[in-house]
């Protein structure tokens, strides 16, 4: 069997396994303890989108079919800006290849949902700045038309002139950033990580559940071979999901 | 209305490091414990090796109770309080110790007596000024039986340094004497920290391996550490990190005498007109039940124990629970441990694998273990390098000024230094200020309407000065390594939201200026009991959770053997 259809395998078994956390979580809510799931918050928030996060079963690249969240004008600007991000080179593949637009497209729905109003905004917002500042739409510019329009927003200086960047245009940045290494770095359970090419990149010899002294050897002589295996390839593990949550009040007194 | 549930002898707010510990002498006293715990019941299903879950989406804190709560946060009493981020904890039968790095120090024995001896050393005009320090009623030697009793019962690994006097140059120099050696031999090195205890070692310094509550080798029927690499706010699961989820707490239900009762949310602690408490309220969904007992146990976190206390008015105790001195919350700090150094090697430190408890210290710049004489601070920090590292972590890196963030130099940069670098972080003694405490905020509160606790507090120059001469030891450390840049961090402001704080119900015999007592009751309460670092007047530089775990057998060893004269 080649690593490459082990993603399939996982999602399969996943969603096996949702289903069964899922009707578990009911059974307990019948016991007259209202959301006594493990981690109720996640329970009560999450799951009402019963496709979220699952891991994609066909390919995202070339075929924006798989997006669920994102509209394809959206998908087609995230996914020059992730190009751009982590490109793919002589180093090896990148962004794209690994399929981190899919995996925020796959959270937007799930853990991230909180951020979809900061990715339509800022997406939207970071168009209209291409087009103003530089006459085009952002995957019409020339490389170095590219770079200089992320380095404005990653720096701040794409904020104000009409272009609408909720704060500061430095904030969708590093959103954005932060959110393409996840997807490229993450775990394949996710949806991005394609192929495991992020973690080939850093040379990650992969997720093992035991670690012996001897593999330890092997690691520090060069001599361990990634393993190319999600968390969830192990029966033994639960999958929770989890939303991240944005608290922040303030107040005099 | 409440439901009003049978009594009991003992009632134990929060089964975590402390309250899950104190279960098992009480309940095999033959006392009957009702355990209330926030959270579920976890076991190694849940602990997925996931990044994504566990670090970046902090699974551990994703929590109903922790997350309603946080407290809010201001340096000093004029700014404005602003609740921010999560809550570091976590609710669940066994609390954080389920996800915690689960490294087990004792306090050195200068850390129970900081005043006398500052004072016979360099004089008493050495203590900060400002500072409410006081030196614990009783000194090191007075708890080595306890944690030595915590050690074998959840089972430590580590290298002892000092058997009754006779000194292991392999341990700690600087640790008190201990009357045995730890019941499981220390977590193994890696080349790279081999490397790094040998770089101290060209200094002159002392390095060993640090204590860990993680099975170095099979104990109890329990598995050794697997090494995986996912300990790092993730739970076992091989059940070889000893949270008394998989120790003391199974051991205590299994006397009979111990009901966890889940998913409870306390509220209230109720008080009777003689100034006596009768039980605690609590939340289950939308059910209230109150539960009576003859003793109550606080042991949930340091800020919800203050909080517990204050929402807790009574006719008795119109400030609040054991607050008619007006001393809790009084003498919070939060353990200093930022101002981390981050360091880039020229080859790979293969730390993929590994835990944070695996690691090397150093403690020759801790306590008073070197002459302050010509220095203007007090106490010092504890130098301590691990093995940690996970993909999203590590492609996250600091590019040390040598690529940009992003962009094909980015990508080779990260493809060549992903595993070569490595973060210190140092744990440093923190001191309590008068102008430093917790308090109630007077507007947010959780979605039941109890108010949140609000931190008002901040280092001080001490801290700083500490922090600024550790950075400077730490970066000397990783440059006899052969580190080829190193990055300082900051060397702190205010006191956040911390895993390592400490107060608010202090211990001492003077009721004017401490909460409880030096066996962890309340002066005011005869029948109310306080566990957790809340009751730690000093931090000492090392982690508080095996001293917690220490007091809390002592408490609780006291109250049983004293049961009558104390209910009664």
């Amino acid at each position: 069997m080649t690593d490459q259809k082990r993603p399939q395998l996982i999602s399969r078994r996943a969603l096996l396994r949702r289903a069964g956390a899922a009707s578990a979580a009911a059974a307990a809510g019948t016991a007259g303890v209202p959301e006594v799931a493990a981690f109720p918050m996640e329970t009560a928030e999450t799951t009402p989108a019963p496709t979220s996060e699952t891991p994609q079963t066909t390919s995202p690249v070339g075929g924006h079919a798989a997006y669920e969240h994102l509209t394809a004008e959206e998908a087609e600007l995230l996914e020059a800006i992730a190009d751009q991000l982590i490109p793919a080179d002589e180093v090896g593949p990148g962004a794209l290849a690994a399929g981190a637009v899919v995996y925020i497209d796959r959270s937007l729905g799930g853990a991230l949902a909180d951020a979809r109003d900061a990715y339509r905004g800022g997406l939207a917002a970071f168009d209209r700045y291409c087009r103003s500042s530089r006459g085009a739409p952002f995957r019409e510019l020339s490389h170095v038309d590219q770079v200089s329009a992320l380095i404005d927003v990653e720096t701040g200086a794409a904020t104000g002139a009409g272009t609408g960047f909720a704060g500061s245009s430095a904030a969708f940045f590093g959103m954005v950033r932060s959110h393409v290494l996840q997807g490229t770095f993450g775990d394949p359970y996710y949806g991005g990580n394609r192929d495991f090419v992020g973690w080939d990149l850093i040379k990650y010899p992969g997720v093992r559940t035991s670690v012996w002294p001897r593999l330890q050897t092997q690691l520090e002589a060069g001599d361990l071979a990634p393993n190319h295996r999600s968390a969830y390839d192990s029966e033994n593990f639960e999958k929770a999901v989890v939303r991240a949550t944005s608290r922040g009040t303030s107040h005099g007194d | 209305m409440a439901t009003r549930l049978p009594g009991t002898d003992v009632v134990i707010v929060g089964l975590g490091a402390a309250g899950g510990v104190a279960a098992l002498p009480l309940a095999e006293a033959g006392l009957d414990v009702v355990g209330l715990e926030a959270g579920s019941r976890l076991t190694r299903r849940d602990f997925a090796p996931d990044e994504i879950r566990n670090n970046v989406r902090a699974w551990p804190f994703a929590v109903q109770k922790c997350a309603n709560e946080v407290p809010t946060l201001r340096r000093t009493r004029s700014d404005t309080a602003v609740q921010r981020g999560g809550h570091p904890m976590m609710n669940g039968v066994g609390g954080t110790t389920l996800h915690y790095w689960a490294q087990s120090w004792r306090l050195n024995p200068w850390d129970f007596r900081v005043i006398a001896e500052t004072t016979q050393r360099y004089g008493a005009s050495r203590i900060p000024d400002g500072s409410t320090v006081e030196d614990w009623p009783f000194g090191y030697e007075e708890l080595e039986p306890y944690y030595d009793r915590v050690e074998h019962e959840i089972g430590v690994s580590g290298q002892a340094g000092n058997i009754d006097g006779h000194r292991d140059p392999r341990g700690n120099p600087f640790e008190g004497p201990r009357k045995r050696d730890y019941p499981m031999p220390a977590l193994r090195w890696t080349g790279f920290l081999d490397k790094m205890a040998d770089s101290a070692r060209s200094l002159g310094w002392q390095p060993f391996p640090g204590p860990a509550a993680i099975n170095s080798r099979a104990y109890q029927g329990r598995s050794a550490c697997m090494y995986h690499g996912f300990c790092n706010k993730g739970g076992c699961h091989v059940d070889a990190k000893n949270s008394p989820a998989v120790t003391t707490i199974p051991r205590a239900e299994a006397t009979g005498r111990l009901n966890v009762v889940t998913h409870a949310h306390v509220r209230q602690i109720e008080t009777d007109n003689q100034g006596k408490v009768t039980g605690v309220t609590y939340l289950q969904g939308r059910e209230e039940f109150f539960q009576p007992a003859r003793f109550v146990l606080v042991a949930s976190y340091t800020y919800e124990n203050a909080r517990l206390l204050l929402l807790s008015k009574s006719r008795a105790f119109p400030l609040g629970l054991s607050n008619n001195h007006a001393q809790v919350g009084r003498h919070y700090f939060s353990h200093h441990q930022g101002a981390g150094v981050t360091a880039l090697f020229p080859y790979d430190l293969h730390a993929w694998y590994g835990l944070p408890a695996q690691g090397v210290a150093i403690d020759d710049w801790a306590d008073d273990n070197f002459d302050h004489s010509g220095l203007d601070f007090i106490g010092g920090g504890n130098l301590w390098v691990y093995s940690d590292r996970r993909p999203i972590t590590a492609a996250s890196m600091s590019t040390f000024g040598r690529a940009p963030t992003w962009g094909s130099a980015w990508k080779a940069f990260v493809k060549e230094n992903a595993d070569r670098t490595n973060s210190a972080y140092i744990q440093k003694t923190t001191l309590p200020y008068e102008t430093n405490y917790l308090d109630l905020d007077p507007i947010v509160t959780d979605p039941v309407g109890d108010s949140v606790i609000r931190i008002t507090a901040e280092y001080k120059q001490n801290e700083l000065a500490i922090a600024d001469f550790l950075q400077a030891k730490m970066e000397r450390w990783y440059r006899e390594a052969g580190a080829i840049e190193v990055i300082r961090g900051g060397l702190g402001g205010q006191m956040g939201v911390t895993t390592h704080a400490y107060g608010g119900t202090r211990m001492g015999d003077n009721p004017e200026t401490n909460v409880v007592n030096r066996y962890g009751l309340s002066h005011e309460v005869p029948n109310l009991g306080i566990l957790g670092a809340s009751v730690m007047g000093t931090s000492g530089a090392r982690n508080p959770t095996l001293t917690v775990q220490a007091l809390a057998w002592r408490t609780a060893e006291h109250l049983a053997n004293n049961w009558r004269s104390i209910v009664e």
